[in-house]
């Protein structure tokens, strides 16, 4: 499943990062603790959080995942959005919080 | 090869600046895309550190043929208990970095995880100097 398939089926917005919207999708997690996001988060996965600041980027990208989901219709700082264009990494936000979000988005990459 | 990067403290914006400038290097030089993510994990939350806790500091990155050393030397408080330090969950970030995400006492236990080689030299009230040593072939 691609970046632009569970944009389609999740109702997100997309926020920034377009050039990476065909990034295929290999799972999520979901966490607030940056630390622990760079610890455990794998390559090729979505990232479920509300943190908005620009080094929610920076781990993005060096751990390249796939895409990064804000939560709860937060808004994203001018600088983590410019950062995201400029590193291709797709910025996404939903309304949904993040305990609802990470079951849809669990059941859509399990269910085929 | 031989760099090197200025940190400074509190400017949470430019975290990640020497660890983002490193991976493009190790991806020029070819070395393999799960050895670099070890490399800039390490190097990032040493960054991180130097901003959340201490004054000033600078990065060196020293690369050859066979591996990575990378010194991280700043001005600041200090680590009293190098071993406290280490463990999961301890931290003494300030109210302000935990909002941010950081102060999960995660940082230092993820650089000894993804480091081959980690040394910590800490004087209180001066500095801290961390030393992260990687081999660049598996
Ligand atoms: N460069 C440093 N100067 C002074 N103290 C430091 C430094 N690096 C780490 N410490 C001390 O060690 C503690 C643990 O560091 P560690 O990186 O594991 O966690 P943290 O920075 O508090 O949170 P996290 O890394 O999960 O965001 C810090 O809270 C701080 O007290
Ligand atoms: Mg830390």
């Amino acid at each position: 499943m691609k970046v632009s398939d569970i944009i389609e089926k999740l109702n997100l917005k997309v926020t920034g990062g377009d050039e990476g919207l065909q990034n295929e999708v290999t799972g999520g997690y979901t966490s607030d603790l940056l630390s622990d996001v760079m610890g455990n988060v794998d390559e090729g996965q979505v990232w479920i959080t509300l943190q908005t600041h620009r080094n929610v980027m920076a781990v993005a990208s060096l751990k390249e995942v796939a895409a990064v989901i804000i939560v709860k219709d937060l808004e994203a700082d001018e600088n983590t959005i410019s950062q995201s264009n400029d590193e291709g990494i797709p910025l996404l936000s939903s309304s949904m919080e993040a305990f609802e979000l990470s079951g849809e988005l669990y059941k859509l990459l399990n269910e085929r | 090869m031989e760099f090197s990067y200025e940190v400074e403290g509190g400017n949470f914006a430019k975290a990640g600046n020497a660890a983002s400038g490193v991976k493009k290097v190790l991806k020029q030089l070819n070395v393999d895309p799960k050895i670099i993510k070890r490399i800039v994990v390490a190097l990032y939350e040493g960054e991180v550190n130097v901003v959340a806790h201490a004054y000033k500091g600078n990065v060196l990155v020293d690369i050859d043929t066979n591996r990575i050393y990378i010194k991280i030397v700043d001005e600041g408080p200090g680590i009293p208990d190098i071993d406290l330090a280490m463990q999961v969950g301890y931290s003494t970030a300030s109210a302000m970095v935990r909002e941010m995400g950081f102060g999960a006492g995660m940082g230092l236990p993820n650089m000894k995880r993804n480091a081959d080689i980690i040394d910590i030299t800490s004087k209180v009230g001066e500095g801290t100097v961390v030393e992260l040593t990687t081999k660049l072939t598996s």
